[in-house]
């Protein structure tokens, strides 16, 4: 026997079953098939052996690039592994080497569909160390765009999941909603899409009365938008069948792999920040916590769709509700000054030089803070030594917690109901990977 | 101090003795330094107490504190839905040594978070099922959080695809 035959003998006759070999019976079959050189060989159940696919990361249906690695039984995931790391930017080395105040545009990033609220959440945290408070029309404010980025966020996720599952039009429509949302940005903050808002001790400006005109106007059209949506997808049977009874986690188990937001209440557990643990003015506004018991993809879509509901009911409370007054605490050495009084005044100018260039003063010691966002609790956890910038920043995001349950999920599902459950996931990579 | 939490503190005291090393308390943050022996019990113990249960572990993540002793700290963030109270834990290990026993016994979701935490700086998880690394490519050689790996990265550490 010659050395080649040796290994190919070794390898067919080899005990250790690797995950990809067929079993041991079908390798003698096929070694046999080929030493008598028989091409009419064929087994009993071609199905039984497990294929590996790889799904991403460049996938229309992965929100971006993620990577899963699924074995297939067939049609059947018998397991799902995602990959992440594809948009690492090193968001937490970066802040490191930062100012405060300069890490606020990187915020932007982190969950691109709702650059105002990650603002908010990261100013909260250093506003949490510095002991500072914002005045409270520039609370209201913040509270205000944050529940607009949440329906505008809240609609991407909607419509992506709708389009996933193989109803187009929906996506098309929720994208023509929040291009209003985004114009109300861009005449409220300047930006459309990377906001960079929030300031430390209060926000870049105050807002006019034309940016709440606009706001007004956007709410008073947008249930009935949302309505037609609804009933596109809620008597679908398709959508329907599709999504009930998919991706199915119960509460004990959802808690356990640590799942937040909606996709939490999804499964009927009762956990929204904004009620449990109060920050900006969320204990003033008069707003429901959405559950649904089912825990499926579907449980997950009406929790989305119902929370823009009361997003819409916190906006309008916000603006029936905004006091009068400052948009920027008076803390001259923590708070950046107007641009005007600059330009004019020495005093100005020196708090100016010293909070660009050297950052503000915070004490040492060790914050957390965090925010129901749109995806669930996003935190920033700050590490201060007293200098100008973070010894330590973890942002605690929730995608990347949320695609933890992907396994979970997936497991004896089909291929096709991935999307389904991706969807119903809502991750964003941007986050994930931070 | 919320009066849940100095409960639940007095009670981990009074369970562990010397394994809760220091409780450090800033803007209502209380953070419990425990000995590394002692942090699985803790941890269980948060979980099952029917007074104040702590069913989510909301993150793990380690701190570089650069020190010549205990050079790496590891946090772990709980909150309890009960009482809508957070409890923060925190283990140091000096570089040459630096493993902590994993929590994915006890709550299953700290099982990327540890992940992370190993990716980021090379702290490993004893007993972790599938210790990974999260972000970076499996056969990175460096530990990109540690204080000392530069900001621009190292140069010609990730070798470029061949052209053509």
């Amino acid at each position: 026997m010659s050395e080649q035959s040796k290994i190919t003998q070794d390898f067919f006759e080899s005990p250790v079953v690797t995950s990809n070999l067929p079993p041991k019976e079908q390798r003698t079959k096929l070694l046999q098939a080929l030493l008598d050189m028989d091409p009419d060989i064929s087994f009993d159940d071609p199905l039984e052996n497990d294929m590996v696919l790889n799904m991403g990361p460049s996938h229309p249906a992965t929100h971006g690039v993620l990577r899963i690695l699924l074995r297939l039984d067939g049609e059947t995931i018998v397991s799902a592994m995602p990959e992440l790391g594809y948009l690492h930017r090193g968001y937490e080395k970066i802040a490191e080497n930062e100012t405060y105040h300069e890490f606020i545009t990187h915020t932007d990033r982190l969950d691109y569909l709702q650059p105002v609220h990650n603002n908010v959440a990261y100013i909260l945290a250093v506003e949490k160390l510095l002991g500072l408070e914002a005045p409270p029309r520039a609370q209201y404010i913040r509270t205000m765009l944050s529940e607009l980025a949440r329906i505008s966020s809240h609609l991407v996720g909607f419509g992506v999941m709708a389009m996933d599952v193989g109803a187009m039009t929906l996506l098309l429509w929720c994208f023509r909603e929040r291009e209003k949302i985004h114009d109300i940005f861009d005449l409220v903050v300047g930006a459309r899409f990377t906001t960079s808002y929030a300031r430390i001790g209060g926000v870049a400006q105050d807002i006019t009365d034309e940016g709440l005109a606009a706001i007004k106007a956007f709410l008073d059209q947008f249930l009935a938008r949302l309505d037609e949506g609804e009933r596109l997808l809620n008597r679908n049977r398709i959508f329907f069948d599709r999504c009930r009874h998919v991706g199915v986690i119960s509460a004990e188990d959802a808690l356990a792999i640590g799942l937040t937001g909606p996709n939490l209440r999804g499964s009927g557990v009762a956990m929204d920040l904004r009620r449990d643990a109060p920050y900006l003015v969320y204990d003033q506004l008069d707003f429901n916590v959405i559950t649904e018991s089912e825990g499926d993809s579907l449980a997950r879509y009406y929790v989305r769709l119902a929370e823009m509901k009361e997003s819409v009911k916190m906006v309008r409370q916000c603006m029936d509700k905004l006091p009068a007054g400052p948009v920027h605490a008076h803390e001259p050495k923590k708070v950046l000054p107007r641009k005007e009084r600059i330009y004019t005044r020495m005093e100005e100018l020196i708090h100016d030089f010293m909070i660009v260039n050297f950052g503000v003063d915070p004490p040492p010691g060790e914050v957390y803070h965090a925010v129901e966002s749109s995806k669930g609790q996003l935190g920033f956890h700050i590490v201060s030594r007293g200098e100008g910038h973070p010894w330590r920043l973890k942002i605690r995001s929730p995608s990347f917690c949320n695609l933890q349950a992907l396994p979970q999920l997936l497991k004896g599902h089909l291929l096709s109901d991935i999307l389904a459950v991706l969807g119903s996931l809502d991750p964003v990579m941007g986050e994930a990977d931070k | 101090m919320n009066t849940t939490v100095e409960s639940v503190v007095k009670e981990l005291r009074e369970r562990f003795g010397e394994g809760v090393e220091e409780v450090r308390e800033f803007r209502d943050d209380v953070i419990v330094v425990l000995h590394r022996d002692a942090l699985v019990d803790a941890a269980k113990y948060l979980r099952d107490n029917t007074d104040c249960p702590f069913p989510l572990c909301e993150d793990v993540f380690g701190i570089d504190a650069y020190e010549r002793t205990k050079r790496f700290e590891v946090n772990y963030h709980f909150f309890s839905l009960d009482k809508n109270v957070r409890l923060h834990f925190k283990v140091r290990v000096d570089e040459d040594d630096a493993v902590v026993p994993t929590l994915t016994g006890v709550y299953p979701s700290a099982g990327w978070y540890e992940r992370e935490t190993f990716d980021m700086y090379g702290i490993t998880f004893d007993k972790h099922p599938d210790l990974r690394r999260a972000y970076m490519p499996e056969d990175y050689e460096y530990y990109p959080l540690r204080k000392d790996y530069p900001l621009m990265g190292v140069p010609g550490d990730l070798p470029l695809p061949k052209r053509g």
